[in-house]
């Protein structure tokens, strides 16, 4: 039950992208087209997961073991970009399909803060390895609605006609300011 | 130094050579092998990404250019000097290409075509116009006047000219089919650039209705198609060519009262350029006075 309730507060009611503004980047820049808004969603959420399970262990075995816990930032860059590095080499070799469908966005992924602040959140809530594992999942599920609602939202924007000053990037942050306003009708629901 | 800076240090940097041999472990054992080649290939491409030769992308396209799945002159953007590239980085005889640029055809613009009597009011964009009411003209077959071609190109190779029709710059055209695919008539088409003679409409409607719709209309009369010796044929009251078959010298162009069959501008020989004009005193003096009287459709809405 605790579970359910760390990934629906996770994936809508602190969805990450439209509660906390993490991951604003590839919120605004894929999400042009649902199919690859897609995407990018899934590789957020494979790398969410991946994530959270290795820097979970390198906190608890290392970092608060030595009580290097000031250097968690650190530590968490470090092993998440070689940790990205790695799954990327490996899926090229596992698996040619999975690397062309995910193309360009896994190596994007590295320097996303919604990873990073995954990470520093299942610290500081003091998750266990379950909890850091489905709220690294619910994180990863809220940040692919997020980004698939905003392409729907998007394609359909193509029809429309905005005045020229609000075309492109304005008005799309304009839609995530609504979106968020939206959401934030969740909060305090958990 | 105290032990505890030590200590972090040692963690830091112990953590830091562990992951920097893991990923040079990794990328050793991990290392997919790829014919150096491709990546020549894929260099003298345009990499446009545009995906006119077929395949995924400028990459994907050199992999089956490699593997021997697609012809050294598949690029058509890239054109004769890519194909003699690719053939000469992969080792084979280049084939000869001929240059594909994109041809409107459809000469209804403002001047020619008939409005409804209701104005379409709305997003401007031919996709839209086309669902919604198609647009302002009667013609259901012509050009919308929108601009989707112009908003697909790529390279600025088309434009709408001062008649609101889409023209092409064939200095800048690569033949990559995008404006034929945004247009929702499919009244642009790919073309080899030396072809000179075309049908410049594609509307079905019978003689009647067609004259009345649009002054450059192909009404379905059939005269080029008598005289051309089987290189043109009749489908749904709009002529056709074959190229296989075309030899201009034959074709009737006077004949032809609407223009709708002809040579492109300026690429017409000097006889056929005289005749083009004097026919197009004829027109204004023919086809004004039968098509404005003749039904009660409008120039202009309102």
């Amino acid at each position: 039950m605790e579970l359910l309730l760390i990934f629906i507060s996770a994936a809508i009611v602190n969805n990450f992208v439209l509660a906390y503004f993490l991951g604003i980047c590839p919120f605004i820049g894929v999400s042009n087209k649902v199919s690859s808004a897609f995407s990018m969603g899934m590789a957020t959420t494979f790398v969410m997961t991946m994530a959270a399970i290795v820097t979970w262990m390198i906190y608890y075995l290392i970092l608060q073991p030595f009580r290097l816990q000031f250097l968690q930032t650190v530590a968490f860059i470090l092993v998440i970009a070689s940790l990205v590095q790695f799954v990327e080499m490996f899926i090229k070799k596992a698996s040619r399909p999975l690397y062309r469908a995910l193309g360009i966005f896994l190596p994007l992924i590295t320097t996303n803060c919604a990873i990073m602040g995954l990470a520093l959140f299942s610290i500081t809530r003091e998750y266990n390895f379950y909890q850091a594992v489905v709220f690294a999942v619910g994180a990863g599920a809220g940040f692919t609605l997020a980004i698939c609602l905003m392409a729907g939202i998007r394609e359909d924007l193509e029809l429309a006609e905005v005045p020229k000053p609000f075309r492109g990037a304005p008005i799309t942050l304009i839609v995530a300011g609504i979106m968020a306003l939206a959401f934030s009708g969740f909060a305090g629901m958990i | 130094m105290s032990p505890d800076l030590l200590i972090a240090v040692a963690a830091m940097g112990g953590l830091g050579l562990f992951f920097a041999a893991a990923l040079a472990v990794a990328d050793k054992k991990l290392r997919v092998e790829e014919n150096p080649m491709i990546g020549r290939v894929h260099e003298v491409l345009p990499g446009a990404n545009c995906g006119a030769c077929g395949y995924a992308g400028c990459y994907d396209f050199a992999v089956q250019v490699v593997e021997g799945n697609a012809a050294c002159n598949g690029c058509p953007v890239g054109g004769q000097d890519t194909a003699d590239e690719v053939a000469a980085v992969v080792g084979i005889e280049s084939v000869k290409s001929v240059r594909m640029v994109a041809r409107v055809l459809c000469r209804g613009g403002r001047k020619e075509a008939r409005n409804k009597e209701t104005a379409y009011i709305g997003p401007g964009g031919c996709s839209v116009q086309n669902i919604v009411s198609g647009g302002n003209k009667v013609c259901i077959y012509g050009c919308l006047g929108g601009g989707d071609c112009v908003a697909a190109c790529a390279f600025n190779a088309i434009y709408m000219n001062g008649n609101g029709l889409p023209a092409v710059v064939d200095e800048f055209c690569t033949g990559c089919g995008m404006c034929a695919a945004a247009c929702p008539r499919n009244i642009i088409e790919i073309h080899p650039i030396d072809r000179d003679v075309f049908v410049f409409c594609k509307n079905h409607d019978g003689p009647k209705e067609a004259n009345v719709l649009c002054d450059a209309s192909c009404i379905g009369c059939g005269i080029c198609a008598r005289k051309s010796g089987g290189a043109i044929s009749m489908t749904d009251n709009l002529a056709i060519i074959d190229y296989e078959k075309l030899d201009p010298e034959t074709i009737p162009f006077d004949k032809c009262r609407s223009g709708a069959i002809g040579y492109l501008p300026g690429r017409a020989p000097a006889r056929e350029a005289e005749m083009e004009e004097s026919r197009e005193v004829d027109l204004v003096k023919k086809i004004r006075p039968f098509s404005t009287t003749g039904r009660s459709i409008r120039k202009e809405p309102g």
